[in-house]
């Protein structure tokens, strides 16, 4: 082929005719190989350049360059329309349902016990408490003698107390998590700030609002001047940080032998008064069994069933769910994450 | 205590304008629990008369006696009604409802035609008034004229309150009690039913039965009252019986009538012995050990050395404050009476009642201590009524011992604010004392000298003191505040760790249970249990006979809470618990009693401390079925043994500690394939497939895994120090050895990774094969080897390689496959 004007804007047509007519990304690799590729009638003139005198060099290599530039430009607008309309088509084609859910792991759940702990571990420990626990199986002292309950107590009678035998063991399954305000106030010296989680034992039969086996979470602090307006304030505090902040709280006089002056502590919760626990001001004579001066510090503690806690909260009516382990009822709790 | 209203108002004056629920208020707001409120006569409408029985006309051929009764109900004509009751004869009076009439349960009565007569109206027994649970036939009434309102007669409109009194308020177990305690809650003037008994009029003399305190542990002061000329036909009034059953007691007859009145009103057990039974005079004793002794209700009691009695020179007589004893018994023939009130120890009359399951109205209020000076003052009332009622006359009386002068507390006044936190005046401190029957003598301003009355035994301290006011002030006016709080502190590792672990096992799809601790011996064998595992607690008390075993392990509760799922229809079962278990293993100190009265001494906390046993904290699982469930993506994978071991070793590796697997055979797991997990070198953790016939027997799906690890033995380790991450590109190798099938796969890996060096970055297994048909075994690793500086060349590694497979060859015969 001679190199001439018309030939070479002969064969720039010819390649923006192939490439406006290729429909495909494999048609338009071919029209490339075929127009700009070493063969293409393009190459062949610009390899014909060096024949050339320097004029006709320079005149007809500014001609190839344009003409290459013109093809190279279409090219490349072709080919991204048509990776356009591939991607378009592929995805739709790789389009799936997602809202198909794909449960391979069932729900997991912690027991709802265990996240109204954690719940009120983390109120109180915002407020300078410490967590403290003892073992369930603990000594006669610890769990009654140390609480002011000396051994004629009624609570020490076998209708109330798991008993371990030999009963000379004296070890009994704790009737509360006290024992461990007892431990905290031999092992450390005041100011004193627990808050005592745990199982305990009593000796009543399982039905719809009973279990022998259940959870307490109780509070002791002892420091100088601590009053029972302290306690009323955190009673308060706790019951609306679990129970919403509208709820009130109200102490009615009672009777506890570790507490002086006691109190039942009641809730105001969808429009009636629910006991919640007891509490009071901790009894001189259990901080003297202790070795903490009751002329230079004063206390007080709170104690309260977690299960109650919990039916009251989410309206659960049948104690059974809570001790029975059917996993639908942990499940619908989750985890407690928020 | 059931106190009817109608009582209560006659010692004080409660204005009629108050409601039920300011009432119902002004208990609660003293300390007083309102368990009930009964307003008796609220659903019994309508004509209710006494009437006149005239004539009795049996009527024929009917199976059970039916009467056609002729009453005089004060109308012009003779009223008939049927009546199916016996109980009554012509002249009698008995209780008529007329037509119009609603009874309670809505029962409207309507003359009817019944049994071939027109039936006028109903003669009525106490229960279809509500006035008893009595309906062994109706009530014949032994006052009030033909046509009178029976409504009124009887008192049937009233209100009871059943009040709650806590174990320290024994004097609240009486109308003089609560009503003490109404009135000083209401702010009202109080009148003292015990004030106005003429004691005096009964004088101490030989001439009746006498008594003596032979053990003075036992009583501190007993009054005995002889009466002759007793009428044994004489009747309780009305007024009598109809407040005793509004407290919720039978009335009997007219003697125990009187004792049980008198209890109610003051609070003081009283009991009444034929005088006649009585030989010589009566003791305050023990009991002889080993002697028997029948009490009032037939049954023959065996007494202890413990048990408290009032005896005659020959005989017991009464089980002390509890019951009384058939011998002594009033009956219909009897004529002198002696009367007991006593003031009997409270630990005592509990053991009494205890030690042979015998809880009266009288024990229950010797329990919980009775007001000292009342044994003078209730004898002499019942003594009263009885010559009023029963037409008896005065013998003469005997005393012994003496009522202890209540302890005077040293008091600070300003203690009531500095406890309760509210201001407090000084005026208001005494005046609240005075009402709950304190006298005070003021020697200065901060100190007082603050004297209980009697009947308030329970006060003995300064912060008893101050409940007293706190609870006339109010414990609802006291207005909150915080207190300043602790330094702020976190959660302890071991609490992190329980959390931790909790939460991992719950995002994995695990469900958290809490089972019981308690286990039979059959699961405890069926398990196979044996060492610590089955050193088992015993319960001396269980809920159960066939549990009494406190668990060694949390697989017995896990394994039977996993069966219940399953038959509930779960199809795959994925549980866990994390909790302590008791092992009777460690000696334990043995703890003689020791006294509250101060701080025990170091060696004495110490001992008291080594007589609990340790209680490790587990966390245990029991996986049945898949946890990679099938479902529209494919299959699903049921969770085999090496899930169960790859999920204890988590949790360890969770706690930032080590593991190392080796073969055990561990019961109740299958003997080939257990897992025990170490960690420094000490097993932590067991998980794997159970044993089949452990499965078997517990009616379990065949394969059933379940992992332990025991988190209070998995060390806590320090905060680590960071590691170097390398950037240089990592080089791999892999290694395919053949050992013999009997050499653990975590042998060669450890002789794999001794060998390599210090570059070696990470170690894979990621083929098994062992279908060789020599017993052998064929293992593919892949080793990552990366340095600090500079990328790895292929001889460097190729050596690393090379020693690491002679270490494998060594410890474990290893050689590489071909």
């Amino acid at each position: 082929m001679s190199l001439s004007e018309e030939a070479i804007e002969s064969a720039k047509d010819d390649a923006l005719a192939a490439i406006s007519s290729a429909n495909s990304l494999d048609a338009i690799k071919e029209v490339k190989a075929a127009h700009v590729g070493d063969k293409s009638p393009i190459a062949r003139a610009n390899q014909q350049l060096g024949t050339l005198t320097p004029e006709e060099r320079a005149n007809f290599g500014k001609i190839i360059g344009q003409a290459k530039n013109v093809v190279m430009v279409a090219l490349e607008s072709r080919t991204r329309i048509l990776e356009v309309e591939r991607d378009a088509r592929v995805l739709i084609e790789e389009r799936v349902d997602v809202s198909i859910p794909a449960r391979r792991r069932p729900k997991g759940g912690l027991h709802p016990l265990t996240i109204l702990t954690n719940e009120i571990c983390d109120l109180f420990l915002g407020m300078g408490y410490r967590v403290a626990e003892g073992p369930e199986l603990e000594a006669e002292w610890l769990n009654f003698d140390a609480l002011n309950m000396p051994p004629d107590h009624p609570a020490r009678s076998m209708q109330d107390t798991f008993f371990v035998e030999p009963l000379d063991s004296h070890l009994v399954l704790r009737t509360h998590t006290s024992p461990v305000q007892v431990r905290t106030m031999l092992e450390e010296k005041p100011p004193i700030y627990v808050i005592c989680p745990g199982r305990t034992y009593r000796a009543d039969e399982l039905d719809a609002t009973h279990t022998p086996v259940f959870s307490q979470v109780e509070g002791l602090v002892i420091d100088k001047g601590i009053t029972m307006a302290d306690l009323k304030g955190t009673l308060d505090h706790f019951a609306r940080s679990i129970f919403g902040p509208e709820v009130k709280t109200r102490l009615r006089s009672s009777f506890f032998p570790f507490t002086e002056p006691s109190a039942e502590v009641d809730f105001y919760f969808n429009g009636r008064w629910i006991e919640w626990g007891g509490c009071g001001m901790v009894n001189p004579k259990v901080l003297v069994a202790c070795g903490i001066d009751p002329d230079i510090y004063s206390g007080f503690a709170f104690g309260m069933g977690l299960e109650r806690t919990l039916m009251v909260r989410h309206g659960i009516t049948d104690m059974h769910d809570i001790v029975e382990g059917d996993m639908r009822f942990s499940q619908s709790f989750g985890t407690g994450v928020k | 205590m059931k106190v009817p209203l109608s009582w209560l108002k006659e010692f004080i004056d409660i204005p009629s304008s108050l409601s039920v629920a300011e009432l119902e208020e002004a208990f609660v707001s003293v300390g007083f629990e309102v368990e009930e409120i009964d307003e008796q006569g609220k659903d019994l409408t309508g004509p209710l008369v006494v009437g006149k029985v005239l004539t009795i006309e049996q009527v024929e051929g009917q199976k059970k006696p039916i009467r056609y009764v002729g009453l005089d109900c004060g109308e012009t004509e003779v009223r008939y009604v049927i009546c199916g009751a016996t109980n009554f004869t012509v002249g009698d009076l008995v209780v008529v409802s007329l037509p119009g009439a609603v009874l309670p349960g809505g029962f409207a009565i309507a003359a009817r035609q019944t049994y071939g007569h027109t039936s006028n109206g109903m003669i009525c027994s106490a229960r279809e008034l509500a006035l008893s649970e009595d309906h062994t036939g109706i009530i014949v009434l032994h006052e009030g004229v033909p046509g009178e309102d029976a409504t009124a007669l009887l008192q049937i409109n009233d209100l009871v309150f059943d009040v709650a009194v806590n174990p320290d308020r024994g004097y609240a177990l009486s109308i003089r009690g609560l009503a003490r305690e109404l009135a000083a809650s209401l702010d009202l003037p109080f009148r003292d039913p015990a004030a106005s008994v003429a004691t005096d009029l009964y004088e101490i003399n030989t001439s009746g039965v006498q008594v003596m305190i032979d053990d003075p542990t036992g009583a501190s002061v007993i009054y005995i009252r002889t009466l002759a000329g007793f009428n044994p036909d004489s009747r309780s009034p009305l007024w009598m019986t109809r407040r005793i059953e509004k407290c919720g007691m039978r009335a009997i007859s007219l003697a125990v009538d009187v004792t049980n009145y008198v209890m109610l009103e003051l609070g003081q057990p009283l009991h009444a012995f034929d005088a006649d039974q009585v030989a010589g005079s009566l003791h305050i004793r023990r009991a002889d050990r080993e002697s028997e002794f029948t009490t009032l209700d037939g049954q023959v009691r065996k007494l202890s050395s413990t048990n408290l009695l009032v005896a005659d020179d020959v005989q017991a007589l009464a089980l002390a404050g509890t019951m009384g004893g058939l011998s002594s018994e009033v009956t219909g023939a009897t004529t002198r009476l002696a009367l007991e009130a006593a003031r009997f120890d409270p630990i005592t009359i509990a053991k009494n009642s205890r030690t042979h399951r015998l809880s009266s109205e009288a024990s229950r209020r010797f329990e919980r201590a009775v007001d000292p000076a009342l044994a003078s003052v209730a004898s002499a009332r019942a003594a009263g009524l009885l010559m009023e009622l029963g037409g008896a006359t005065y013998v003469g009386s005997a005393t012994a011992g003496a009522v202890p002068a209540p302890e005077s507390i040293s008091f600070d006044p300003h203690f009531v604010s500095r406890l309760l936190g509210i201001p407090v005046s000084l005026q208001t401190v005494s005046d609240h004392l005075e009402t709950v029957g304190c006298s005070i003598r003021i020697e200065s301003e901060s100190l007082w000298s603050v004297t209980p009355a009697t009947w308030r035994g329970d006060i003995l301290t300064p912060s008893d003191l101050v409940e007293e006011v706190g609870r006339l002030v109010g414990l609802n006016t006291i207005e909150g505040t915080l207190p300043i709080g602790g330094a702020s502190s976190t959660l302890s590792p071991i609490q992190y760790r329980k959390r931790g672990v909790a939460q991992y096992l719950a995002s994995l799809g695990f469900v958290e249970v809490y089972n019981y601790p308690f286990v039979s011996q059959e699961m405890v064998d069926t398990l196979g249990f044996t060492g610590a595992r089955a050193a088992s607690f015993k319960l001396a008390n269980p809920m159960s006979d066939q549990e009494p075993l406190l668990r060694t392990h949390l697989l017995p509760g896990l394994l039977e809470t996993a069966k219940r799922n399953l038959g509930r229809g779960a199809k795959d079962v994925a549980i866990f618990e994390i909790g302590s278990v008791f092992r009777d293993v460690a000696k334990l100190a043995h703890v003689s009693p020791v006294p509250t009265t101060s701080r025990p001494s170091a060696e004495t906390i110490a001992e008291i401390y080594a007589s609990v046993p340790p209680q490790p904290l587990f966390v245990g699982s029991v996986v049945t079925g898949s946890l990679d469930r099938e479902g529209w993506w494919g299959s699903g994978r049921t969770f085999d043994w090496s899930d169960a071991t790859n999920m204890a070793l988590s949790i360890i590796e969770l706690t930032g500690n080590t593991g190392t697997i080796v073969q055990s055979d561990l019961a109740p797991w299958h003997p080939g394939r257990c897992a025990e997990i170490q960690v420094a070198g000490k097993p932590v953790a067991h998980a794997g497939e159970l044993h089949p016939r452990v499965l078997d027997a517990l009616g379990l799906p065949a394969r059933t895994c379940a992992f332990a690890v025991i988190l209070s033995e998995l060390p806590v380790l320090p905060s680590k120090s960071a590691k170097a991450i390398f950037t240089m590109p990592a080089a791999t190798q892999d290694v395919s050895l053949i050992v013999e099938g009997s050499v653990p796969a975590a042998k060669v890996e450890a002789a794999l990774v001794a060998g390599a060096g210090d570059l070696l970055e990470s170690i894979l297994l990621f083929d098994r094969y062992e279908s060789l048909g020599d017993g052998k075994v064929s293992l593919a690793f892949t080793l990552t080897f990366r340095a600090a500086d500079r990328t790895l060349t292929a001889d460097e590694v190729t050596g690393y390689r090379e020693a690491a497979v002679a270490s494998a060859s060594a410890e474990c015969g290893a050689v590489v496959r071909a």
